[in-house]
C-alpha cells in the first residue's frame, strides 16, 4: 500500500489554559474537527477548511487556526497544491472538486484600475447636499422616441401636443445598479434565499432564483426575483415563469463554462424535491448544452417562447460565461428578443465545479464587459439592450469600474453570501456548511438566522450605494447613466498596451 | 470658466458684428487669451442657400494641397460655387492656421439627403485629411475663431464688415484640454451653433454613444459632442425641441415620479432612451440655429432659434435679458449692458430649465 494522506492544510489549536471545555466548538463544528474526551478536546486538524465557525463562535477565544505551510519542500513548479491534487487524483482517479472562483494568480485588473475626481475646473457634488440619483433600467430600449402629434383644445384654442407614439418594453427598476447573482436554492439554503430576498426587496432591486425553482416560501418575494431557465430546467413551469420579475437563461457560468451542474442526491431533501419537481435523493444533472439550443437561432426561439409564455411582460436575459468569443455571442443575443445580457466573468464563484475548469477556462471579466460592449457600440446596438456583470465583484469600486467600463448593473453572489457569514472556505458542495448558507441540514440551516441575515445583505448593498453615490459625487456626476461607459474617468496603473487597449482606457498619466 | 454672450433680433434686424466684440471683451477675464469666437447668423445673404464651409487649413506652404483635398471631397456630391480665404487683418494674431471658407451646393440628386451627407462629409474632411478642419457648416451663417482675447480675434476676422441677425460669441479659459484654434467655440455642425462654459464630466458616455451614430469627435475637446448630441436628438431623431433639452439636461426622478401619468412615461422614456446623451457636470450653453425645427405644438419652423440651458444644479452662471425686439443671454449682466444700458427684463433661469427665443 503506497500512503495516500496528504498534510492537513490547516494547523488548528486550541489554547488549553483559555479552554473550559464547553465543547462548543464540538458543537459548531459541522466537519468533525472536534471531539471530546473526557477532560480534552481532541483536534482532527486534516478536517479542518478554515471555515472559522469554531473560532467566532469560541466563548474563550480560546482557538486559532492557522495555514499549515512548513511540511513541503518548495519548488516553483511542483507546488504543494499541484503536488497535492496529483496524489488525490492517483488516489481516486477522479475530477477534483472545488467551490467558490478562480484561485489561480491571474491579474486582476480592477485592481490595476484608477478612478477620477473633480479638482478646480469642475466642482465635486456632495451627495449629502444634491440629488444623485443611481436609478437603472434594466431591459431592452427603443434606438429612438417617436412623438406624434395630435390637435387637442384648450380653452377654445386648437393647439397641437406632441405625443409620445415609442411603447417602451417592461424593464426592471433598480433604486441601485446592484443585484444578487442566480444561487439555486438546494446549492444554498432556504434561511440563505429568504434572507437575500427581504433585503433586496428591502433596497428596491433584485435577486436570481438560480436554477432550482422557487420555493413557495419566497412568493411574497417573487416581484424581485428573476427566475432562471438553465439546462436542468428544475422548477420550471409557466407559473414560475409568470411568477417573478424577469426570466434569465442560463447558458453559462463563469465558475465552469462549457459545463453543466451536478447537485448531489443527498442535498435532494424532501423540500428541495418539490422545488425542482424532481424525485427525492436523486441527483439533480444540468446538461452542458440546453438540449433545444444548438447554435444562436435555437436561442432566440427559446427567447421567445418565453416571452410567449409570459405575454411578452417580462423581461428575458440571457448569461453567457466570459469565454474568448463573448463579444460576438453577446451581439447574436442582443440581435435577439433578449433583453439583456449577462455577462460571467472567470472569476464567478460557485458551489462546486472542477478546479480544473474553475482555475482555466474563462477570461476575465474586465476585459468581457470592454469587449462587449465595444462590440454593441460597434454594432449600434448598446443602448437597446442591457449588459449585466457579474462574477467577482468584491467592492463598490468595483461596482464603479464595471460601469464605467461599460456595465449596465451588476450581480453579487460572494459578496452577498459573505455578509450571511460564509467565510469562503471553498466546501459548498459537501452540502456541510457549518454556517447553515450551502447546506440542507436543517440542524445546520437554522443556525442562519433570516431577519439577521436580511439586515447584513441590505446593510452590504446600502453601504456600498452610498459609496458609488460618493464617488460619483467626487468624479462631477450625478447620475448613473453617465458614468455607463465612461472609460475616460479611469486610467490603467501598471498595464500594458495592450491590456490597455482591450479595456479601452488610457494609462495614468495621459 | 468661460464667458458667453448671445443676441438675436426677434424682428430679424440686423446687427453688425463688432457689437458682439464689445459685449465679449467685458467678459474677458472669464478666459485667458487662449481662445475666443463668433458665431454670426445672416451673414451670407448673397449665397444664402448654399452651405459656407469654413475650414481651418494648417499653415504650410503647401496649404493649397489640403484645399485640393477638401475640393475633391466636395466635388464628389455636388459644386463649389466659390472659395478663397476669409478676410483677415494680418499682423493680429500669430496665424497657425488659414481660415478658408467655401460656397457649396449639392448636386440635385441628393437634395433630400443633403443634411446627412454635410455631416458624413465634415467628418470625412476632419478625420482623413490632414491639415484641415471644417469648423463651420451651415447655410448663411459662419463661425469664426481664433487663439487669441476676444478683441484680437474680432479685429483679425474684420468682424464689423459682416451684418446678422442672431450673433454668438465665447472667451475660452481652457480646462481639459491645450488651447489651439480649432478648441475655441462655437462648435458648429450643419446649423447648430453652440458655446458651452463648462465641463463636461459625462463626455466619454456622450462621445462613445454620438460615435455609435457616425459622428466622429476630433476637436480634442468636449464641447463638440454637443453640437453632435443637438443635430442627433432634434434633426435626425426629431425630437419635439423641450423633450430634447429634458433629454440633455433631465429632470431628477424624484420631479419625475410626482408629474401626471402621460408626462411622467414621456419623461421616464426620455431617460432609459436616452440616457447616454445626458450632459453632466456643470454647464452653461447657449445654442443657435435656424434650421426647420419640430417644436412642441408640433409645427415646423423655418426660424432662427436661441437656446439657453444650464446643468441640473445650476454649477454656471447663465442671465437672460429683454430690450424691444432683441433677447440677450450671458454668462454677466454686465457684458449686456455694456452694449445695452437700458433694458426691459432681466431674468436668471432656473436650473436645468432652457430659455428658447424664436423669430417673430
Amino acid at each position: 500500500m503506497i500512503p495516500s494522506a496528504v498534510p492537513p492544510k490547516f494547523k488548528v489549536e486550541i489554547d488549553r489554559e483559555k479552554c473550559m471545555l464547553c465543547g462548543r466548538c464540538v458543537e459548531e463544528c459541522s466537519w468533525g474537527v472536534y471531539r471530546k474526551e473526557r477532560d480534552r478536546i481532541v483536534i482532527y486538524s486534516n478536517r479542518c477548511g478554515a471555515c472559522q465557525r469554531c473560532v467566532v463562535m469560541c466563548p474563550r477565544n480560546a482557538i486559532t487556526v492557522r495555514e499549515n505551510t512548513t511540511c513541503w519542500r518548495s519548488h516553483p513548479l511542483w507546488t504543494a497544491e499541484v503536488r497535492e491534487d496529483i496524489i488525490n487524483q492517483s488516489k481516486t482517479g477522479r475530477v477534483l472538486l472545488s467551490a467558490t472562483g478562480n484561485a489561480m494568480d491571474y491579474p486582476i485588473y480592477f485592481d490595476r484600475i484608477v478612478l477620477d475626481a473633480c479638482q478646480v475646473t469642475n466642482p465635486p457634488i456632495d451627495p449629502l447636499r444634491e440629488p444623485m440619483e443611481l436609478r437603472t433600467y434594466i431591459g431592452k430600449k427603443p434606438k429612438k422616441l417617436e412623438f406624434e402629434f395630435v390637435e387637442e383644445e384648450v380653452d377654445g384654442k386648437k393647439i397641437k401636443k406632441a405625443k409620445l407614439k415609442t411603447k417602451i418594453a417592461p424593464n426592471l427598476k433598480l433604486e441601485t445598479p446592484i443585484m444578487i447573482a442566480h444561487m439555486s436554492y438546494g446549492a444554498l439554503s432556504l434561511n440563505a434565499h429568504l434572507a437575500m430576498a427581504k433585503a433586496v426587496k428591502e433596497c428596491g432591486t433584485y435577486m436570481g432564483s438560480g436554477e432550482g425553482g422557487l420555493h413557495r416560501a419566497l412568493y411574497p418575494y417573487a416581484d424581485h426575483i428573476i427566475t432562471q431557465v438553465a439546462s436542468g430546467r428544475f422548477g420550471v413551469d409557466v407559473d414560475y415563469l409568470n411568477r417573478g420579475a424577469a426570466i434569465e437563461i442560463k447558458i453559462g457560468q463563469g465558475a465552469k463554462p462549457g459545463i453543466g451542474g451536478h447537485l448531489p442526491g443527498e442535498k435532494v431533501t424532501a423540500e428541495v424535491s418539490m422545488t425542482r419537481m424532481i424525485p427525492e435523493g436523486t441527483d439533480a444533472i444540468s446538461p452542458a448544452p440546453h438540449h433545444d439550443i444548438y447554435s444562436i437561432e435555437d436561442l432566440a426561439q427559446l427567447v421567445r417562447s418565453l416571452k410567449e409564455a409570459t405575454r411578452w411582460k417580462k423581461p428575458v436575459f440571457v448569461k453567457i460565461a466570459a469565454v474568448h468569443n463573448v463579444a460576438a455571442i453577446a451581439n447574436g443575443i442582443a440581435t435577439s428578443d433578449a433583453d439583456a445580457v449577462v455577462i460571467d466573468g472567470f472569476r464567478g464563484g460557485t458551489g462546486a465545479a472542477p478546479k480544473v475548469f474553475r482555475d482555466h477556462v474563462g477570461i476575465p471579466l474586465e476585459m468581457a464587459i470592454a469587449a462587449v460592449d465595444e462590440r454593441l457600440r460597434e454594432e449600434g446596438v448598446r443602448n437597446e439592450i442591457s449588459i449585466i456583470a457579474s462574477g467577482g465583484i468584491r467592492s463598490s469600486a468595483d461596482v464603479f469600474k464595471a460601469i464605467a467600463l461599460g456595465a449596465d448593473a451588476v450581480y453579487i453572489g460572494t459578496a452577498a453570501l459573505i455578509a450571511l457569514g460564509c467565510r469562503v472556505c471553498g466546501r459548498c458542495y459537501t452540502g456541510q456548511c457549518a454556517w447553515g448558507i450551502a447546506t440542507q441540514k436543517p440542524e445546520l440551516v437554522e443556525r442562519l438566522d433570516v431577519e439577521e441575515g436580511a439586515r447584513r445583505v441590505a446593510n452590504l448593498i446600502k453601504a456600498w450605494t452610498l459609496e458609488l453615490k460618493e464617488l460619483l459625487g467626487a468624479a462631477g456626476i450625478n447620475a448613473i447613466e453617465s458614468l455607463r461607459g465612461n472609460r475616460d474617468r479611469l486610467r490603467g496603473v501598471g498595464l500594458n498596451e495592450v491590456e490597455l487597449k482591450a479595456l479601452g482606457i488610457k494609462h495614468a498619466g495621459f | 470658466m468661460c464667458g458667453i454672450i448671445g443676441f438675436i433680433s426677434r424682428k430679424k434686424r440686423m446687427i453688425r458684428g463688432d457689437k458682439i466684440a464689445i459685449a465679449l471683451d467685458s467678459l474677458k477675464e472669464r478666459g485667458n487669451g487662449q481662445g475666443s469666437g463668433y458665431v454670426g447668423y445672416g451673414i451670407y445673404p448673397d449665397y444664402k442657400d448654399c452651405y459656407a464651409l469654413h475650414v481651418f487649413l494648417k499653415n504650410t506652404p503647401t496649404y493649397h494641397k489640403i484645399i485640393d483635398r477638401v475640393k475633391s471631397i466636395l466635388g464628389m456630391y455636388g459644386v463649389v460655387v466659390k472659395d478663397e480665404e476669409i478676410p483677415v487683418k494680418e499682423g493680429v494674431l500669430k496665424k497657425e492656421f488659414i481660415p478658408w471658407r467655401f460656397f457649396y451646393h449639392f448636386h440635385d440628386s441628393y437634395r433630400d439627403i443633403e443634411n446627412d451627407l454635410m455631416v458624413n462629409i465634415v467628418m470625412e474632411i476632419n478625420d482623413k485629411v490632414d491639415g484641415a478642419f471644417v469648423f463651420s457648416s451651415g447655410k448663411n451663417l459662419g463661425v469664426f475663431k481664433a487663439t487669441g482675447w476676444p478683441k484680437e480675434v474680432a479685429e483679425f476676422y474684420r468682424l464689423e464688415e459682416y451684418e446678422g441677425y442672431m450673433w454668438l460669441g465665447h472667451a475660452r479659459y481652457p480646462t481639459n484640454t491645450r488651447g489651439w484654434w480649432g478648441g475655441a467655440h462655437p462648435f458648429n455642425i450643419l446649423n447648430w451653433s453652440v458655446v458651452h462654459n463648462g465641463e463636461i464630466t459625462s463626455y466619454g458616455t456622450n462621445k462613445r454613444y454620438v460615435e455609435s451614430f457616425g459622428y466622429k469627435c476630433r476637436m480634442f475637446t468636449d464641447t463638440e459632442v454637443v453640437a453632435y448630441i443637438f443635430d442627433l436628438l432634434i434633426r435626425k431623431h426629431r425630437l419635439p425641441v423641450e423633450y430634447a433639452l429634458s433629454a440633455i439636461a433631465p429632470k431628477f426622478w424624484d420631479e419625475i415620479d410626482r408629474m401626471e401619468e402621460e408626462e411622467r412615461k414621456i419623461h421616464e422614456a426620455i431617460r432609459m432612451t436616452y440616457g447616454p446623451a445626458a450632459l453632466n457636470g456643470p454647464f452653461a450653453i447657449v445654442v443657435g440655429t435656424h434650421e426647420g425645427m419640430v417644436f412642441m405644438n408640433g409645427e415646423i419652423e423655418e426660424n432662427n432659434t436661441l437656446i439657453g440651458l444650464t446643468d441640473r444644479v445650476k454649477l454656471r452662471p447663465l442671465v437672460a435679458a429683454e430690450k424691444d425686439d432683441l433677447v440677450f443671454v450671458s454668462s454677466e449682466e454686465a457684458a449686456i449692458r455694456r452694449i445695452c444700458p437700458e433694458l426691459d427684463k432681466v431674468e436668471m433661469p432656473d436650473a436645468g430649465t432652457p430659455i428658447i427665443v424664436r423669430l417673430e
